[in-house]
């Protein structure tokens, strides 16, 4: 068992942190990587960007969102509980060098997978500028982290109850016109990193977003993550999760998000149902 | 001598029960059900015991047939396991899943002129008979050696080097990239095929011989090879087998409703979709399903989809019937179990709705033509024969290549020029000190009792260098 040793809530409790015992992979993993957690038995494989780690304590920190019943399934576990299985790290990390002036933008749960990423670049010695953006103040996520690690921080909320109203490319616009940007990170739900990777392909600055397809095995052995990335099918589990922002397929990556869209509505509410009585 | 012959062929070979195909067909369970003491013996005293056997020839570990038939035939069961354990540790699986008829059946005597013994039948009976009533003695460990050995991946391969090393006295830890032991055993052939309850008795087995098993182990990710040496390993095993699956490249191919037959029955057999929602892990039910390819993947692929409650199933292949390389058993149960044969069917291309669902498969008809490098006649498409075949579920069942994930994490190991590693045939040594490989990964997918002869003899191999050296 893959112990929990802190649990926070954020985001009116929609977003949950967990800090696991994962010695392992707390010593290998890298920015950009992620763990695939199963809860028990009869548990899904649900894959989880390794947000934060700690080496020496052999922890790793993953932060989600409530979406479904795998992951309202995690909700309701408690610190001393812990998840049956734990794998990784699993992706390949991300190609993190010393490039002069690096864009960080962050949507939703996307800024959990984005810290780790925005804080090696700025290890890295090059100049951060980050941009993170929720639906409202409450669902904002890791302001202060990333503040620690950007040289400037913009926040926008879509309902302006906080920051600058308006979405992430907004502010991207502005940041562009204004700087000589060598690469933009996006990572946030899939629309967002849609229309970042297009504003960003009018500068012609190289952009990395991460992908998260349905997974399963998470090493390659199944096809089913496969995403279309220029003129290429890839695996996003083994050639991603990142990949070069203006080739990636995003309608057809959307469209496989919900395969089982049907399926995991029915099971989410069977579930809700059963733990309201 | 020759007249009892002729008497004893006079008993027809003994068919085993099996479960009614329209009952069967929806349901998960397993098919054949298993001899009988009585039929076994019958059938065990049909063997001619011949000085020469040709069956153990056929079979590519050499278990000693007439020797354990003829144990059967005088209801010795214990002594049949005992021997048949002498040179296969995975009598219960092989018996279900090796292609008999073109190993240790197809050389069998019997066979010239009348139908061959049914020795995977009888494998399977006396193996079965072991793990249910008796409790049978392990053979005896040799003492401690003080050597540890990491084995990566835990398929039959791996598992067979487990045990032999095991018996020799080393300190054996089995790697798994799953959460669960047994390689494809148990994430690709489905529980109505080999129950998974016989996997993970047989993996239990190992453990009280020693075994330690650490699941969620990627190697060359979750630790590479070096560092398995700096831990301690004197020796690797490397049995990942052949998971990367091999999909058509074909117009349409990422469509909703299309998976991989790794992804299908992974998710049908290792995460217990078929039991959702009890268990979590969805998967799609097609009503219209078509099944590309006619290997054993492509027979568990649609009779997995028919047990799903699939309306109509159809295997679509583009060469002809005999160039099949399912088991005979396979081909036989899919039919029965109303699947349908498109054979000489080449898709060309998947259509989808306007949610990105697939909904058609376009297909060409093809015909034999001249042979090709590997002796079988080439399918060629007939001109002008495209035509629509409806289906909301598809899965591509045309093989599998190597995967990359641990070969590509250590340049010392020497890989061919499809990406499979190079070891030498004899004793499985690679190119890297201390690193020996065998099974899919080797080979090629290929078949359990290879990938278990593969583990002998590098178990074999290990053993000298642990003791002798390199
Ligand atoms: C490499 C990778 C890293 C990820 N990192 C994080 C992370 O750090 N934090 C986080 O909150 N989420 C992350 N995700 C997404 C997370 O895996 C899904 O939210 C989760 O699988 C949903 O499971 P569920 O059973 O609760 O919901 P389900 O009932 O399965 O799905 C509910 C909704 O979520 C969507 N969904 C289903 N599976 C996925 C998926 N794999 N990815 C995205 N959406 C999905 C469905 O379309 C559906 O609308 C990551 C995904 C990948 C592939
Ligand atoms: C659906 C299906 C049906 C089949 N039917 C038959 C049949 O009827 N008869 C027959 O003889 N053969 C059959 N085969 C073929 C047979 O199963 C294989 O030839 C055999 O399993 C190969 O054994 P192996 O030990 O080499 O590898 P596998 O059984 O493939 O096991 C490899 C194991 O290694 C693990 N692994 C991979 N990478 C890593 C890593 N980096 N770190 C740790 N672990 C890793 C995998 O998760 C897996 O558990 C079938 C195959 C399939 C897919
Ligand atoms: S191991 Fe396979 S080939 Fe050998 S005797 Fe048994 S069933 Fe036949
Ligand atoms: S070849 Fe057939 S008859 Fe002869 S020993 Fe083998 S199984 Fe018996
Ligand atoms: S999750 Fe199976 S190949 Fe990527």
């Amino acid at each position: 068992m893959f112990k929990i040793v802190k649990r926070e809530t954020m985001a009116d409790d929609t977003v949950v942190l967990n800090e696991i015992e994962a010695p392992r992979i707390a010593a290998k993993a890298r920015p950009g990587q992620f763990v695939i957690l199963k809860a028990n038995e009869t548990g899904e494989r649900i894959p989880l960007t390794i947000s934060d780690l700690d080496p020496e304590k052999g922890t790793i920190t993953v932060i989600y969102m409530v979406v479904g019943k795998s992951t309202a399934l995690f909700q309701t576990l408690a610190v001393g509980d812990g998840y049956q299985d734990v794998i990784g790290p699993l992706g390949k990390p991300t190609d993190i060098e010393k490039l002069g002036k690096v864009v960080c933008v962050g949507g939703g749960t996307g800024v959990a997978v984005l810290f780790p990423i925005t804080r090696g670049f700025k290890e890295a010695g090059n100049e951060v500028i980050s941009i993170i953006g929720a639906r409202n103040k409450d669902l904002l996520l890791l302001e202060d982290k990333m503040d620690a690690v950007s040289d400037q921080l913009h926040v926008c909320t879509d309902d302006g109850s906080y920051g600058h109203k308006g979405f992430v490319t907004e502010v991207l616009k502005d940041v562009l016109d204004n700087h000589k940007v060598d690469l933009v990170v996006a990572i946030g739900p899939v629309p967002m990193m849609k229309f970042v990777s297009k504003l960003t392909y009018e500068y012609n600055v190289k952009t990395l977003v991460s992908l998260n397809p349905i997974m399963i095995d998470g090493t390659g052995m199944c096809g089913g993550c496969r995403v279309s990335v220029g003129d290429e099918t890839k695996f996003a589990c083994v050639d991603g999760p990142e990949f070069d922002g203006h080739k990636v397929d995003y309608d057809g990556l959307m469209q496989r998000l919900n395969a089982y869209a049907q399926e995991e509505k029915a099971a989410y509410e069977q579930y809700c149902k059963l733990h309201q009585t | 001598m020759t007249q009892k012959a002729s008497k004893k062929e006079k008993t027809p070979r003994q068919p085993m029960p099996e479960q009614a195909p329209e009952v069967r067909r929806r349901n998960f369970e397993e098919v054949p059900l298993g001899y009988s003491p009585e039929t076994a013996v019958k059938e065990a005293q049909r063997c001619l015991q011949c000085k020469k056997p040709a069956c153990v020839t056929g079979c590519p570990v050499q278990v000693d047939i007439p020797g354990f038939v003829g144990q059967i035939a005088q209801g010795n069961f214990e002594n049949a396991i005992q021997t048949i354990w002498g040179k296969n540790s995975l009598p219960a699986i092989c018996g279900r899943v090796c292609p008999q008829e073109i190993q240790c059946e197809g050389e069998c005597i019997l066979g010239k002129k009348d139908q061959p013994l049914a020795i995977g039948n009888l494998e399977r009976f006396v193996a079965d008979r072991a793990r249910e009533e008796v409790a049978c003695e392990f053979p005896a460990k040799a003492a401690p050696t003080g050597k540890k050995v990491a084995i990566v991946g835990s398929g039959p391969s791996g598992l067979t080097v487990a045990g032999d090393l095991l018996l020799k006295g080393h300190d054996v830890t089995l790697l798994e990239a799953f959460h669960k032991p047994g390689g494809v055993l148990v994430y690709g052939i489905p529980e109505f095929r080999l129950p998974k309850e016989i996997v993970a008795c047989e993996v239990a087995g190992l453990e009280k011989l020693g075994l330690r098993i650490e699941c969620n182990n990627v190697v060359g990710r979750t630790v590479s090879l070096d560092e398995l040496f700096e831990d301690g390993y004197d020796a690797v095993y490397i049995g990942v087998g052949a998971g990367l699956p091999k999909f058509l490249n074909i117009p349409g191919e990422n469509l909703i409703g299309i998976y991989s037959a790794n992804e299908y029955l992974t998710r049908a057999n290792l995460m217990k979709a078929y039991r959702f929602p009890e268990y979590d892990t969805p998967l799609a039910k097609g009503k219209n399903v078509a099944v590309l390819g006619a290997g054993n993947v492509a027979m568990d692929s649609a009779r997995t989809a028919m047990r799903l409650g699939a309306e109509k199933v159809r295997i679509v292949y583009r060469r002809s019937r005999d160039e099949m390389p399912a088991r005979a058993a396979e081909i036989h149960h899919a039919e029965e179990e109303g699947i349908a044969f498109y054979l000489l069917t080449s898709p060309i291309a998947f259509i989808g709705d306007e949610n990105g669902r697939v909904v058609q498969m376009k297909c060409l008809q093809m015909e034999l033509g001249e042979p090709d490098e590997s002796g079988r006649r080439r399918p060629v498409a007939v001109e002008g024969s495209e035509f629509l075949l409806d289906c909301d579920l598809a899965v591509v069942a045309v093989g599998a290549d190597a995967n990359p994930l641990l070969t590509q994490s250590d340049p010392e190991i020497a890989l061919n020029k499809w990406g499979y590693i190079i070891a030498d045939p004899k004793t499985g040594k690679t190119t890297k000190k201390g690193v020996w490989a065998g099974g899919d990964i080797v080979t090629g997918q290929a078949t359990v009792i290879l990938a278990m002869g593969a583990g002998r003899d590098a178990a074999n191999s290990i053993h000298d260098y642990l003791t002798i050296g390199w």
